[in-house]
């Protein structure tokens, strides 16, 4: 046990692993909190998108020798604006376009980072994601933007409830309701874009969905499920991150399969109390 | 006085075609039904009046006070996700938000003591901590109720709030109705398919078929022909 802890200590000790720890815990709370959102407003595609978006931007980034966040958030935030209109004129269709999107980009990337670099390890670190890729710049950036996001958040709280509750109510009382979609895109893109390099352009969207699934399996108040699902994000974050740091499995990976192994607690344990589980 | 004057508007409907030349009015203390088929124009109206919809031409002016954004506004109960994980309390307070002027990042007292009193109103105080998804049609639709008046001291606007409910909690959505519009004072304007009910309650009636068709109080529209028309076919 004790030698457990030694090992666990001595990695987070490492510089690469401190970086990786805090990017990574601001970004399970931004992800598990937009997530609630994302997946009650019927959105959870928009998510994966985004980071397939997001990974051709990165590849871009890559080719042109640019800073990675600097250009991708950006492309991201975009992207981001233009699935959300797409969904709400028309659900089949944003479906669609999501799915075209996705693929899309992940061809250009894939192209762009072959002819570039050559089809190496950087690909698989960006498909998968990679707790060293990131600088002290990188990590400045993670923290200021994943602030904005957390405090964001909670000043329009009960705004963000009453748009995601009822669109159409809010929109009849004067609540900017267009504006508050635009937000939550703005600040899942963010997210998105933020954690995808750690986690991987393939798992980012995980972050967001799993966390607040598991808490609605058990939650039956949109306070609790929002607090529960935060809560459930860093504890899975960390467990995870230790668990692959210690058998050296993949950092994002790892997380999702703790996740994984959350919501299957969660769903056991709503469904043995016969509560809001369905 | 008047708290709502339609003069000449035409709105279009969403698959192109439009309801017209509709000219009504509605004052404080009425109680007015629209009635009329489906695609009718009765949902398109509404839209119209909650400001969702740019008016093609014609005017809708509010008055007395009242603005646009002070309709307390029930949707329809199927437009609303059965599984939300929101406690009634939650949905409930959410309506307070227009009655502040401004943005608030946390409720005000104020707020919680419109919530809780149109909670005791309705019989609900009991269930505020309750899931929303847990509760039966009619007590989501009583709290559904209280959002709308938490939203308005003077007008509520209902999209078919009976649809869907058995004929005793219906008849308990009816007297609530009765009950604010004669005690507290609101004004409401119902879209209804229940025509019978309709002229059992409602002061006035709107008779939409594209355009309108009838527009005067309850006693006139049962003893004209459009009213009678519509009646007598309701009852073969």
């Amino acid at each position: 046990m004790i030698e457990f802890i030694n090992e666990t200590l001595r990695i987070f000790s490492l510089a690469f692993m401190q970086r990786a720890l805090i990017v990574g815990c601001l970004v399970s709370l931004c992800a598990s909190l937009l997530g609630v959102n994302m997946v009650l407003k019927r959105y959870s595609m928009i998510g994966d998108g985004l980071s397939h978006v997001g990974f051709g931007a990165l590849a871009v980034a890559t080719a042109l020798r640019l800073s990675p966040l600097w250009v991708s958030i950006p492309v991201v935030v975009v992207v981001a604006f233009f699935l959300l209109r797409l969904s709400e004129n028309s659900k089949i269709k944003g479906d669609a376009a999501i799915a075209l999107i996705s693929a899309s980009s992940l061809a250009i990337g894939s192209v762009i980072l072959a002819l570039s670099t050559g089809m190496n390890t950087d690909v698989c670190n960006y498909l998968f994601g990679s707790i060293v890729s990131m600088t002290d710049a990188d990590v400045y950036l993670s923290v200021a933007l994943s602030v904005i996001v957390l405090l964001l958040y909670v000043l329009f709280y009960n705004r963000i409830f009453a748009v995601t509750f009822d669109e159409t109510f809010a929109k009849a009382t004067g609540v900017k309701a267009n504006l508050y979609n635009m937000l939550l895109a703005v600040l899942t893109a963010v997210t998105v874009v933020l954690g995808m390099r750690m986690m991987g352009a393939l798992m980012i969207s995980s972050l967001i969905i799993f966390p607040s699934l598991s808490a609605m399996r058990i939650c039956k108040r949109f306070g609790s499920v929002v607090i529960v699902s935060a809560v459930l994000s860093l504890g899975s974050f960390l467990v995870g991150m230790i668990v692959s740091s210690i058998a050296a499995t993949p950092t994002g990976a790892s997380v999702v399969i703790v996740n994984l192994i959350a919501f299957l607690v969660f769903w056991a344990i709503g469904k043995i109390k016969g509560g809001n589980a369905r | 006085m008047s708290l709502i004057k339609v003069t000449d508007l035409s709105l279009a409907y969403d698959t192109g075609r439009a309801v017209t030349e509709l000219n009504f009015e509605v004052n404080d203390g009425d109680y007015l039904c629209i009635v009329g088929e489906n695609g009718s124009g009765k949902s398109t109206l509404i839209k119209g009046l909650l400001g969702l919809k740019k008016p093609q031409g014609g005017t809708i002016e509010f008055s007395d006070g009242l603005k646009q954004t002070e309709i307390g506004y029930l949707p329809q109960h199927s437009s609303i996700q059965k599984d939300f994980p929101a406690s009634v309390w939650e949905v409930v307070i959410s309506g307070t938000q227009n009655a502040d002027i401004g943005y608030r990042p946390w409720y005000t007292q104020s707020q919680k003591a419109t919530a809780q009193s149109w909670m005791e109103v309705l019989g609900i105080e009991d269930m505020a901590k309750k899931g929303y998804g847990e509760l039966s049609g009619g007590q989501q639709q009583r709290v559904l109720l209280a959002r709308a008046l938490c939203a308005t001291k003077r007008l509520l606007l209902l999209d078919e709030p009976v649809a869907g409910l058995d004929p005793l909690v219906t008849q308990d959505m009816y007297a609530i109705l009765r009950t604010l519009n004669h005690e507290k004072g609101l004004s409401i304007v119902m879209i209804s398919h229940d025509i019978q009910s309709a002229v059992q309650e409602a002061s006035h009636i709107l008779h939409l078929h594209n355009t309108m068709l009838f527009f005067g109080s309850t006693a006139h529209y049962v003893s004209c022909s459009v009213g009678r028309r519509y009646l007598g076919g309701e009852q073969q």
